[in-house]
């Protein structure tokens, strides 16, 4: 089976998010980037299971400049076989879909998996466009997937409950908690990972659909109002008179 | 030229975050001098449907409903209707059916997109500006799009609905799904066979984390969920641990919610829970350590113990849910 996993990459989760240049572009320094961990523990994990389990590669895409490498060998370390990085920095899904596309078009994936979203920008969009412009079945946030005889049986979440579909191959998967656990990489990963080369492509050229005008940070709370254990009724007219929540 | 909405029914009802996402489209026709048609794919009566005219509605085209999500059936359903209408602006709500689709949809007709968006659109001749949380909830963004198309995906629980009175026209969409745009078998369906409110629709959530000890604890958490009718949550390590199942889980890596009022109960507040609850309109803390980081994103705080301040807090407001009626 051919499986190419997409990975971004994310600030760590503690990140101070910090603006510049008028509020235009994120502060990156001081930043750890880390793999985003939808596509790490979810997708990543999950395509390097059934790889084990049933033979096959599993190849990891980035779309992104020269110092996404770090994060590209994280998952390396991890276990995926080969490694490619389309060299342009995507101003949007759009891009990043299009690129992904142009390189996968005439590849013959069994299945090309991505995370439920990127936790920076948290669209959620660039495993659909793929499937749209490579014509191809597209699941949004499994929790699980198998596959036998060239048909995956996939969980998604519905409405108080779960349900199991099955979808053909090749299919374009978005990944979400449960289809896999998170792992650490051992040291014979993080050894091979130095010497595997990772591919470098050319851009597609593709032009951005949306523009980033600014970006804003949230007010600051006003400040918490303390009540005691003994003062909940207060608290409930505060909820109802002053909060107008209840 | 028209707005189109993308809605769905299911037990003959529709939505209430449909019914947002239809007036939202009504307020930008508004502003563009066009028509506002919905597409509704399911099984809502004629009558029903008709009632969207009262969300602004003008027109609503009717499809009948599939066996189950299907990205691609659904997006070439779509896809005929934004034709016949020549519909320039599709709105959404932030769904699971807006995840599957809508990214198709921008990417078919090369409409810039945005996801999750909580205000109306400022329009500038062709360009849009849009705001949309991002660093999960850390910080909002402006977007401009400027395409022929665009797709805009609106956050739940975030434009109040007035009501305008009208009553819609409906009538059948009339399309036929090639085989080939059939593409997922649904098996099976597991229901958990509550009746639990989903967490993601919840305007009202109460949340437990580890300072409740233990799975055997968390009747406390549900009474007070009962009383208010709304839904429980939990952080993460309470659903990894199996104490609650992980369709609880909000966070970062788990649901991001948007009550008006979000109850937490030992949790400390760390800020990959408070990524996924930061949107949160009212937040209330209750904590045995008064230097526990979630006081600093609450508006109310009770530094004290769950097990005493939970009872106390549900017997209050059934008290006041009686004197109410
Ligand atoms: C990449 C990454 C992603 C993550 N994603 C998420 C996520 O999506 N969601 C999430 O929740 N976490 C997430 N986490 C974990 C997060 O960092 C915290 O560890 C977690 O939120 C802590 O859960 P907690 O507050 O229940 O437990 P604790 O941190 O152990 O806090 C328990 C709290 O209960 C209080 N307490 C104890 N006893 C009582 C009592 N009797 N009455 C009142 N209060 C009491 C304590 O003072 C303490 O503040 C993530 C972590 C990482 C690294
Ligand atoms: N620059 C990128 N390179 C490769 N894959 C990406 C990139 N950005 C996003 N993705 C993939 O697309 C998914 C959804 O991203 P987004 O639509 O930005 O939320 C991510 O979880 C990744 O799997």
């Amino acid at each position: 089976m051919k499986i190419l996993v997409c990975i971004s990459k994310a600030p760590d989760t503690t990140t101070k998010v910090l603006f510049k240049d008028a509020n235009t572009a994120f502060v990156e320094e001081n930043v750890t980037w880390i793999l985003n961990p939808y596509d790490e523990w979810y997708a990543l994990v999950r395509a390097l299971e059934l790889k084990e389990a049933q033979g096959g590669n599993v190849t990891v895409l980035n779309v992104g400049a020269a110092d996404n490498e770090a994060i590209i060998r994280k998952a390396f370390a991890l276990g995926a076989d080969d490694a490619v990085r389309i060299d342009v920095e995507p101003t949007d899904a759009f891009v990043t879909a299009s690129n992904i596309a142009s390189y996968a078009k005439d590849k013959n994936y069994d299945l090309i998996l991505f995370g439920k979203e990127t936790i920076n920008y948290n669209g959620g969009e660039v495993g659909g466009m793929v499937a749209e412009l490579l014509d191809l079945t597209y699941v949004s946030m499994a929790s699980k997937l198998d596959i036998a005889g060239g048909v995956a049986t996939m969980e998604r979440d519905i409405t108080n409950g779960v349900e199991i579909i099955e979808a053909k191959l090749p299919l374009v998967i978005s990944a979400q908690k449960g289809m896999a656990e998170q792992r650490i990489p051992n040291m014979r990963g993080i050894m091979a990972a130095r010497s595997k080369t990772i591919e470098t492509v050319a851009a597609n050229g593709a032009s951005a659909l949306s523009v980033t005008k600014q970006f804003e940070l949230p007010a600051e709370k006003s400040g918490c109002k303390y009540y005691t254990a003994d003062q909940m009724d207060e608290l409930v007219q505060a909820l109802h008179a002053e909060a107008k929540v209840i | 030229m028209s707005v189109l909405i993308y809605t769905e029914s299911a037990a003959g009802k529709i939505k209430k975050a449909s019914i947002e996402a239809v007036f939202y489209g009504s307020k930008i026709a508004a502003q563009l001098n066009t028509q506002v048609v919905v597409l509704n794919i399911g099984d809502a009566s004629n009558d029903e449907l008709a009632t969207l005219g009262n969300a602004g509605a003008s027109k609503v085209l009717k499809y009948a409903a599939l066996t189950t999500l299907d990205s691609k059936a659904q997006s070439k359903i779509a896809g005929a209707a934004i034709e016949q209408e020549q519909a320039t602006v599709i709105i959404f709500t932030n769904d699971l059916v807006a995840k599957a689709i809508a990214p198709r949809l921008s990417a078919r007709y090369s409409a810039g997109m945005v996801t999750n968006v909580t205000t109306y659109p400022v329009i500038n001749g062709a360009s849009f500006v849009v705001r949309k949380p991002v660093f999960s909830g850390k910080a909002f963004v402006d977007y401009e799009l400027s395409s022929d198309k665009k797709i805009i995906v609106i956050s739940p629980n975030s434009f109040p609905v007035e009501k305008s009175g009208n009553v819609a026209t409906v009538s059948d969409l009339s399309y036929t799904l090639a085989p080939s745009d059939v593409t997922i078998t649904l098996k099976e369906v597991k229901k958990d066979n509550t009746d639990h409110i989903p967490l993601p629709e919840a305007e009202l959530v109460v949340s437990g984390g580890r300072g409740l000890k233990g799975p055997e604890n968390w009747g406390i958490v549900e009474d007070l969920a009962k009383a208010l009718g709304a839904a429980t949550a939990c952080s993460r390590p309470v659903s990894d641990i199996g104490w609650r199942p992980h369709h609880e889980h909000v966070g970062q890596t788990g649901i991001a919610v948007k009550p008006n009022l979000y109850i937490a109960a030992g949790i400390s507040g760390a800020i990959q829970h408070l990524a996924g609850v930061n949107q949160s309109k009212t937040i209330v803390v209750i904590n045995t350590d008064k230097e526990a980081p979630f006081f600093k994103a609450a508006d109310y705080g009770i530094v004290g113990d769950v097990f005493e301040v939970l009872p106390k807090l549900t017997a209050a407001v059934a008290k006041f849910k009686a004197n109410a009626n």
